[in-house]
């Protein structure tokens, strides 16, 4: 069952995650060179300039104005996609499969960050339950990505604390993690794909085409 | 949690329109306009994590309490989500809420679009869902009236054309008292400059015509006004969803200045009608570009005082605060340009806070002030942030280089009892500006 796990069933989770984004990306490139009004306006320079702001803490007004959920996002973001990359666990196994050796993080840093994310989650799922403008727009469907999205992370904290049987947990831990990277492409975890697009759209429309910041 | 009060508003644009719909034509029309074909709409669908930050970004919500069903996320919820989610099988009690929603809860502004963090464009979503309404015919009937006019007559407001040149004698006529041979050259082809207009100029604001002939002349500018049809820069047609007229709005007011054989377009103090020649009227018409520059009037301005052209003898002394319109602000970037002006003209100018491209809209643009005295009351308990805004500057006066903006503060002065006036710079400049000698 591990061994399947940790083989295919891993296998076919990257696949599914690579050939998913590049189906939409293609998908949505095909789309937006059908329409006239969108490359057209598309300026690499302004594209850029609003992306490196909204990758910036605290460089936009909104984000100064939340201190708390900005401090938070990008924790939680940061350590969402640097944890699983290093994290000690992992780069055993490229070294195992591809023979590769990887630069990987100290255990106790890396349970730090994912304890961060886990708490991001936590905080993300409060502000849905609580916050009148999140809550009006949020169905179960959010919560459940929510979940999707710090399932791997508590289970492999878990597994690392040896809490539960380590085998069973484990197991969970590569579910949890194959589901989560099927997600992205097809699901609202997308905006990680589309960010770069979106923004850089907005930022091309407010720079190049009028003149004004995007921020 | 919906006001109550505002149910009881009586529009038969909407409320009479919805009884000739039928669920298989609000279906077509909803899937071809809300199309799987739209790269926007499909990456801004999937992209949207229902964060809620754009909340922070709308006048509407933050004036209301911060009450949910107003926040950006909420009416592109209670709109496309669902039409959406139903492929568009939705009947016409909810197309009624979606036009309200879309005509008088939501003015374009684009302001959310900098608080949500990937950047996307709720006003599209709102056009969509006007653009759909216009194609089942359930608009407000004031804007659908203005709408009309545009279509007959080529401009807003039912300007016949034997009016128009009338107006325009009498403007010389009244700029000459002030100075001496002044004249508003009509259709002079191979002038430097075609200066245009919205409707409401000639038809209720007749004085800033004679106003900008007075500084053409003291600038000693070569410029013309067309005669014909064309010379109406405003465009409501693009805020009811009518794109096609339009476009026959634009295209007329562009060719009317090839015609004419200038070299640029300089135009009113107005807002909207800078983003429906420029963005909006070109894009439809699958134009990059428009064929000629268009000058808004706040660089033209900025151009003659920089260059000297116009000089200032005396400054205005009372305390003076200022509107950012939207659409020269966020639309075009004029906000240094706006305060430049405003320093060499007034003592005392008091600047607002948010201002730039975070200023609020006035609630008026986007169409809302044109959807009539039905709405008046619902688009006043949406301003009050900019009430509280103008309050705490302390200023006599408000400068806005906007027709929209005009108007929705001049209710806001009135519903507020803020005991403030409303102008345009055209107004303090002719005031302020040394004068030819006769």
């Amino acid at each position: 069952m591990y061994e399947f796990a940790r083989g295919p069933l891993v296998w076919v989770a990257l696949a599914g995650f690579i050939a998913g984004s590049l189906y939409q990306l293609i998908t949505m490139l095909r789309l937006a060179k059908g329409e006239k009004n969108i490359l057209p306006y598309m300026s690499a320079r302004y594209g850029a300039r609003s992306v490196l702001r909204w990758v910036v803490p605290f460089s936009t007004h909104n984000m100064r104005i939340r201190p708390l959920f900005t401090v938070v996002s990008f924790s939680f973001h940061l350590c969402l996609l640097v944890t699983p990359l290093f994290v000690m666990g992992h780069a055993v196994l490229w070294q195992q499969s591809w023979g590769v050796s990887w630069w990987s993080l100290p255990s106790s840093v890396a349970d730090l960050m994912t304890v961060v994310v886990i708490f991001g989650g936590i905080f993300f799922l409060l502000r849905r339950a609580t916050a009148p403008e999140v809550r009006n727009v949020t169905t179960w469907k959010d919560y459940a990505l929510l979940l999707l999205v710090i399932s791997p992370f508590v289970t492999g904290f878990v597994a690392h604390q040896q809490w539960l049987p380590y085998e069973a947990t484990l197991l969970l831990h590569i579910v949890c993690g194959a589901l989560w990277l099927i997600a992205i492409p097809f699901t609202r975890l997308a905006h990680m794909l589309y960010f770069v697009f979106t923004r850089s759209f907005m930022g091309s429309e407010f720079g190049a085409v009028r003149n004004a910041r995007d921020w | 949690m919906a006001d109550p009060a505002e149910a009881q508003v009586v529009d038969p644009g909407l409320d009479e329109s919805i009884k000739k719909l039928t669920p298989e034509r609000i279906a077509k029309v909803i899937n071809t306009v809300l199309s799987p074909q739209s790269a926007r709409l499909k990456v801004y669908l999937q992209t949207c994590v229902r964060c809620g930050l754009c909340s922070e970004g709308c006048h509407t919500y933050l004036s209301r309490d911060k009450d949910p069903d107003f926040s950006p996320v909420a009416k592109v919820k209670d709109t496309v989500w669902e039409m959406v989610k139903r492929k568009g099988k939705v009947d016409g009690e909810f197309i009624k809420r979606a036009a309200r929603i879309a005509y008088t809860q939501c003015n374009g502004c684009r302001r959310c679009s900098m608080y949500c963090p990937f950047g996307i464009d709720i006003a599209f979503f709102i056009m969509s869902v006007r653009r759909i309404c216009h194609l089942l015919g359930v608009v407000p009937q004031y804007l659908q009236d203005t709408v009309n006019s545009h279509a007959v007559t080529m401009n807003q407001m039912w300007v016949q054309p034997d009016e128009w040149i009338d107006t325009l004698m009498w403007q010389e006529d009244d700029a000459r008292d002030e100075v001496p041979l002044t004249r508003i050259p009509l259709d002079k082809v191979g002038a430097e400059i075609m200066y245009s207009v919205i409707a409401p100029e000639p038809k209720i604001l007749a004085q800033l015509i004679a106003n900008m002939a007075i500084i053409f002349k003291t600038a000693g500018a070569d410029w013309t006004m067309p005669s014909a049809d064309g010379w109406d820069n405003s465009n409501m047609a693009m805020f009811s969803g009518d794109f096609e007229v339009m476009a026959r709005v634009e295209r007329l007011h562009w060719e009317r200045a090839l015609q004419l054989k200038v070299k640029r377009l300089v135009m009113g103090e107005c807002g909207h009608a800078y983003r429906g020649a420029v963005y909006d009227g070109p894009k439809w018409l699958a134009w990059k570009k428009p064929p000629l520059p268009m000058v808004h009037a706040v660089e033209y301005y900025y151009e003659l005082l920089k260059s000297g052209k116009i000089r200032i003898a005396k400054k205005i002394e009372e305390p003076i605060t200022v509107q950012d319109p939207c659409n020269i602000v966020r639309g075009l970037g004029l906000h240094e340009k706006l305060r430049w002006i405003l320093n060499e003209l007034c003592e005392d100018f008091r600047d607002v806070d948010p201002r730039f491209e975070h200023n609020y809209c006035c609630a008026a643009g986007g169409g809302a002030i044109n959807c009539g005295p039905p709405w008046k009351i619902t688009r006043m308990k949406s301003i009050r942030v900019k009430a509280e805004q103008f309050r705490a500057t302390g200023a006599h006066s408000i400068v806005t280089p906007c027709h929209n903006c005009h108007s929705g503060i001049e209710d806001i002065i009135g519903h507020y009892d803020l005991g403030m006036h409303v102008v345009f710079i055209n107004e303090l400049l002719v005031k302020a500006m040394e004068r030819p000698e006769a």
